[in-house]
């Protein structure tokens, strides 16, 4: 009961620095919208095919660029006193729902932004939403490890990318491959079950994980 | 003399697999003819990589649960001996589609193009580009203590990751590799009964030899720690 109360006090405090600095949430609106409008004009209203290429790729660096700033605004004296006064698990399940409430929130922006000036081209635009929500959890999950790996090295920003890509790359595939039921293109009966199941539990692995190792990067 | 039989079993299972693997007996298939010998040394690159892969993660979760440098020591040797094993891989595919995938009718860069666009490729990319990543973070971390650590939750995590997609994307793209339900070769039915004599012998001779390459870089890099450590 303790650890949940704790967990929570460590969220709010998330969420309060950025209700008051609203730094990560502006800049990655900022992001979007811009790339989305140069994407606009650059191309107008695409087939359904590259409109969803292209929903995943900012999706991917939405997620990347509002993640990475969780571990990396805290600053080495921060830590330390998180150190004295909190367990790691508590920390990195803090900062899980965090970042999972953050990219919620992103990806809403992002479908928006897309809907608007993008255009539709879903045929079952409920179920694109569903899928878009799963995968934007999931990237989350996997970058705030990364985050936190990135935060012990130099040159944190760029390592994200490096640290990241190859392994988010089989992920993405899924989704992108997952999310053209919502353009109604047919499948074997049974697999798109299957695979909303293997993101689940990929996602449960990545939980299971962090919490596992995320103590030895605490430990300084 | 007793610890070293088994690098006088890798010698004798890499004599016989070069010498049976050119001049054995193998199936005479329409499009694959006398190629099929690269089964032998092809599949078995890829084959020992992994394995030394998951030997570097079994010592990076040691070093977790020892905090003992000697370990990560060895995780980063089996790291860089795998990427090596990968990169002959690589040459070995190439060298085996040059003769069976491109077409001498289209310009090279057509073969090359569609080559080079195959997801099975991808997915063996991904994997190097993984255990790159791995010696950047690691290049990127000065303190020693603190670099062993970071880079052994690196490993486990991206290890755990590469696998799920291994198994996902060969399923989930279409390719000219063979192999679409699984890992080829591995498949008992897959391969004729006349080759799976040479080539399992092979798989385990190649893999002996990339574990005998590391345990002397492993020496080397242990006695250079020492100077450094000393000095």
């Amino acid at each position: 009961m303790q650890t949940l109360s704790r967990i929570w006090t460590l969220f709010r405090k998330d969420w309060m620095l950025e209700m008051r600095q609203q730094y990560a949430f502006y800049g990655v609106l900022l992001y979007v919208a811009s790339t989305i409008f140069v994407l606009y004009l650059a191309m107008g209203e695409t087939n359904y095919e590259t409109w969803n290429a292209l929903f995943w790729v900012t999706q991917l660096f939405v997620c990347i660029n509002a993640v990475a700033k969780s571990f990396l605004q805290e600053s080495r004296g921060r830590m330390l006193y998180f150190f004295t006064i909190s367990h790691p698990v508590e920390f990195v399940m803090a900062k899980i729902l965090y970042n999972m409430l953050l990219m919620t929130i992103m990806n809403t922006v992002n479908l928006f932004l897309y809907l608007a000036f993008m255009g539709d081209p879903t045929s079952n635009l409920l179920q694109f939403i569903g899928i878009s929500y799963l995968g934007g959890l999931g990237l989350s999950l996997v970058f705030t490890m990364l985050a936190a790996i990135a935060s012990k090295a130099m040159q944190q920003a760029s390592l994200m990318a490096i640290l990241g890509f190859p392994i988010i790359i089989p992920q993405l595939l899924l989704l992108i491959r997952l999310s053209k039921v919502a353009f109604a293109e047919t499948f074997r009966e049974g697999v798109v079950s299957q695979v909303v199941l293997l993101l689940v539990s990929l996602d449960l692995g990545i939980v299971i994980l962090s919490v596992i190792l995320f103590p030895f990067l605490w430990k300084d | 003399m007793n610890r070293q039989w088994w690098k006088i079993l890798c010698v004798i299972l890499l004599v016989y697999t070069v010498i049976l693997g050119l001049l054995g007996p193998v199936p005479a298939l329409r499009q694959l003819q006398e190629t099929i010998r690269n089964l032998y040394f092809h599949v078995c690159m890829w084959f020992a990589m992994m394995t030394l892969f998951t030997i570097s993660v079994i010592q990076s979760i040691k070093y977790l649960r020892t905090l003992d440098l000697n370990r990560d020591i060895r995780a980063k040797e089996y790291a860089s001996t795998g990427i090596v094993l990968g990169l002959l891989g690589y040459a070995t595919g190439a060298i085996w589609a040059s003769y069976t995938w491109a077409d001498p009718n289209n310009p090279a860069y057509a073969s090359f193009g569609s080559i080079v666009r195959e997801p099975k490729l991808i997915g063996a990319a991904m994997a190097l580009l993984i255990y790159f990543a791995y010696f950047v973070l690691r290049s990127s971390i000065t303190d020693i203590d603190k670099k062993a650590r970071v880079s052994a939750v690196y490993n486990i995590f991206a290890y755990a990751m590469l696998f799920p997609s291994i198994w996902i994307i060969p399923r989930l793209l279409p390719s000219l590799h063979p192999g679409r339900e699984g890992n080829p070769a591995l498949n008992f039915n897959d391969i004729d009964a006349r080759m799976r004599v040479v080539f399992y012998p092979a798989v385990i001779g190649w893999t002996l030899l990339g574990v005998w390459i590391t345990t002397l870089k492993i020496r080397l890099s242990l006695l250079k720690e020492k100077k450094w450590l000393n000095a």
